[in-house]
């Protein structure tokens, strides 16, 4: 008799459960624009030329060792990465309000916040906080959220999805209308998985709802640079909320913008009301961090710091960033243009107006079932697509099968 | 809509309601309330030291190893494995959830041999995790979500600082069976088996494989044969912590003796991997969390459970550590180059032990320190009470965590007879 004898098999996650279907397949066009990591035009994951330099200045660097970092990460991180997301020239850095723990990945940033939050934020333990995550979000948010200990994790309106846009009236009367204190999930900027931003106008009302209604603002933010390919612009959003006064978080994943997924680069940026809170905070963060995982992984942190420290490193960088950018707005702007020219039915605007790696189509789960199974094209059954997934090879072939499903299946 | 234009913000604390009067406190923030958290007992050690300007300071906190020149150690298996992975310019794509497979694999050999049953019928599920500490996380939350069992989680006494707190967090709570006797500075072996005796069926019990962190105690091989079958006739559900494979005797397999007997006698256990120490590799975070399940298909169903809990906490594990530690487990000639440099670390450790207590025999200390060299692994469980470590501390600038624990590592033959002279003045 085994002591797990009762335990279930479970599902497993949909978007790797696509890439293993998409592997599997042997038809020799097929395309997988599921999992978000970008691609070159060759269809080939791509290792930064700043971070191969990078790398090999560190592996031949003798005075480098393996030691443990301290349990809130690599200081030279922390502080390099805070910066990147709220500027160079942050008042709330200068006023020494501003720290960060390294984590792994975006996922990690988000769950040291998570279980912070569910220990010390609105009361101790208070795990009926409810924590509102865009609908649609990031399917791991809610998991997140859950496994952290908040019992209620719901969806805020977010996805028009008969316009094709931003459902602001939703969200804002989600703002309104939400218990006081409560935590709001907000994409700093290419919204996963619409790709759909609020503009500047409209953070600025959502900021004024949040600041009067006492929401928490956590802001998850895994694309800075891959948006508009300017590091600036796509932190807009952040920077205006820390200008408004607001403490918050803010989870930052390196993973997509220095195309260190592997190495699990996070860096959860904390700001708080003053230097005093702030070393509170980070004491508390020291305790859950060394239950979860004790210190946090050096190398790719140290790739992130060396870049970030040195100013032609960190141009060539800001290079690097644009060249994945540009490349998706340029397949962007294909897509549309052949959707256009084949006469498909239906607007296609959203495609070169959202933003970010991924586009939501608009194809319902039976088309994407027939896109999947009849043309061998791999994306989420929510319609969503990896613009990565493009190439100047595979381009026409998608555009003609997204043609001819829309055309046949309804 | 208005726009607050100022920077500063003023909360309207009038109008919250009286249950959350805590947010009226301090300076209009959300953590006004909240207390500044303890500093951690091992970790915070180090901290200490760094601020310490005694030239003469030596830390004997946090277990990494040192060489003799009390400097970091990098295994040149790990330089040559980092030189191999370099040249291959391999892509930086996510791994799966459970990690890398090369990784994984070798891991589980390492533990239970090449040709182990039960790798050969794949009754095991072995997932990458993120260290030792990653991987104790993993199993505690495992068990809190799955185990039938009572949630409790036997710890020996005294216990590595750090289990309760991960198993706490994980949902278990927490109790202890004796180890460790103070008289002996040995293992209390009677008392150890009456506790265990008394432990309720599916409790889960934990064993440190080897080197027991903190006491540097552990079971001889007969006295792990009757923990073998006390445990089986209380049918408890066994956890090893096996972070100093290697580490401890200088053999992997003789190191590994406990947790392969325990698998052979059919003890179906969980298993806590860490490379931190025994490839140095400390900041990399390599470590393994291994389930021996009753057949191939409960492994795939526990598997399953597993990277559903691991996902929503950091998604998938680190890739650097682990290629080289799988590149250096799965390379004969590195593999061996490991084998030697291992042995060399343990083997530094046994002399300094050695070194240490003919020291204090010189210093003309009257007391027993046999169990310095008794004891095995990193550390050393001297005995100091906290008083005298305190003074060892502030006379001295000797640094350890206040239980007596001594990292042997951060001795060397320039400060161990320094060492013996402030351990003989606090206790003489």
């Amino acid at each position: 008799m085994s002591v797990f004898s009762e335990v279930a098999l479970a599902a497993p996650v949909a978007v790797f459960k696509l890439s293993q279907d998409f592997n599997n397949d042997q038809f020799p066009n097929k395309v997988n624009l599921g999992v978000g990591a970008y691609r070159t035009d060759e269809g080939k994951p791509w290792v930064l030329p700043v971070v191969k330099k990078v790398e090999k200045v560190i592996v031949h660097d003798d005075s480098l060792n393996h030691e443990y970092l301290p349990i809130l990460g690599l200081p030279e991180f922390r502080s390099s990465a805070s910066k990147i997301a709220l500027g160079e020239d942050s008042p709330a850095i200068q006023e020494k309000r501003v720290g960060a723990v390294q984590c792994l990945g975006g996922t990690g940033a988000l769950k040291m916040g998570a279980e912070f939050l569910r220990r010390f934020y609105n009361g101790n333990n208070n795990t009926k906080t409810p924590v509102y995550v865009s609908s649609p979000t990031w399917e791991n948010h809610n998991a997140v959220f859950a496994n952290a200990g908040f019992d209620d994790v719901r969806p805020y309106k977010y996805w028009d999805a008969a316009n094709r846009g931003l459902d602001l009236a939703g969200f804002l009367g989600d703002l309104e209308s939400c218990p006081a204190h409560s935590i709001f999930v907000l994409h700093a900027c290419a919204h996963n998985p619409t790709g759909t931003d609020p503009t500047q106008e409209q953070w600025q009302l959502i900021a004024e709802v949040m600041m009067r209604r006492q929401l928490f603002v956590f802001f998850d933010s895994a694309y800075q640079g891959f948006a508009s390919g300017n590091l600036d612009k796509d932190a807009w959003a952040v920077r205006y909320f820390v200008s408004m006064g607001f403490e918050m978080f803010c989870a930052q994943s390196f993973s997509k913008n220095f195309g260190l997924y592997n190495e699990r680069v996070g860096n959860l940026t904390i700001v708080a009301r003053d230097a005093d809170n702030l070393k509170r905070v980070l004491s508390q963060m020291e305790k859950i961090v060394r239950t979860t995982w004790s210190n946090p992984p050096s190398q790719g942190a140290r790739i992130v710091a060396v870049t970030l420290t040195s100013p032609e490193l960190f141009s060539e960088w800001k290079d690097n960033v644009k060249t994945m950018a540009d490349r998706v707005l340029l397949m962007r702007a294909q897509l549309k243009a052949k959707l256009q020219a084949l006469g498909t039915a239906g607007t296609w605007d959203h495609i070169t107006e959202q933003i970010g790696m991924f586009s939501f189509t608009g194809l319902n789960p039976k088309q994407v079932e027939y896109m999947v199974k009849e043309r061998h094209i791999y994306l989420m059954a929510s319609g969503r697509i990896n613009m990565c997934g493009l190439t100047s090879k595979n381009i026409d072939y998608v555009a003609e099968s997204i043609h001819e499903t829309v055309t046949n299946v309804q | 809509m208005a726009l607050l234009k100022s920077n500063k913000v003023i909360y309207c604390l009038g109008n919250i309601t009286p249950s959350l009067g805590v947010l009226s406190t301090r300076n209009s923030s959300w953590w006004g309330g909240l207390q500044m958290g303890p500093p951690d007992p091992i970790l915070g050690v180090s901290e200490a030291f760094k601020k310490d300007s005694n030239p003469k300071k030596m830390n004997l906190g946090v277990g990494a190893y040192r060489d003799d020149q009390g400097k970091p150690f990098v295994l040149s298996c790990v330089r040559k494995a980092e030189a191999i992975i370099s040249s291959k310019q391999m892509d930086k794509e996510y791994l799966g959830i459970g990690g890398l497979g090369e990784f994984t694999k070798s891991c589980a050999q390492l533990a239970f041999g090449n040709d182990a049953e039960v790798l050969k019928s794949g009754r095991n599920i072995t997932v990458q995790t993120i260290s030792g500490t990653g991987s104790l996380r993993i199993g505690g939350n495992f068990l809190s979500r799955f185990h039938g069992g009572p949630c409790d989680v036997y710890l020996p006494k005294p216990s590595w600082g750090n289990h309760t707190p991960i198993f706490k967090d994980a949902g278990m709570q927490l109790k202890g069976y004796r180890y460790y006797d103070p008289s002996t500075c040995g293992f209390d072996f009677t008392g150890a088996l009456d506790d265990i005796s008394k432990i309720p069926e599916q409790s889960v019990i934990m064993l440190h494989a080897c080197a027991h962190n903190p006491t540097g105690v552990d079971p001889k091989p007969e006295q792990w044969k009757e923990i073998s079958d006390i445990v089986k006739k209380r049918n408890l559900l066994v956890f090893f912590d096996m972070a100093y494979q290697g580490f401890a005797s200088g053999d992997i397999d003789r190191d590994a003796w406990a947790v392969r007997y325990f698998v052979e006698q059919g003890h179906n256990i969980l298993l806590s991997q860490s490379f931190a120490k025994n490839m140095g590799l400390y900041g990399e975070r390599v470590g393994g969390f291994t389930v021996v399940c009753k057949d191939a298909e409960e492994a795939k169903r526990v598997e399953s459970q597993l990277k559903i809990l691991i996902r929503p906490i950091y998604s998938n594990p680190p890739m650097n550590g682990a290629r080289i530690a799988a590149t250096i487990l799965n390379t004969p000639d590195l593999y061996s180059v490991w084998l030697g440099e291992v042995k060399e670390m343990a083997e530094r450790i046994i002399r300094m032990r050695e070194e240490l207590a003919a020291g204090l025999k010189k210093e003309g200390s009257s007391k027993n320190w046999q169990h310095v060299i008794d004891q095995i692994g990193m550390f050393c469980f001297t005995g100091l009470k906290p008083e005298q470590v305190a003074r060892l501390t502030k006379e001295f600038s000797v640094y350890m965590t206040k239980d007596g624990r001594i990292s042997m590592a951060g001795v060397t033959s320039g400060n161990v007879g320094y060492l013996a002279q402030g351990i003989h003045a606090v206790t003489k």
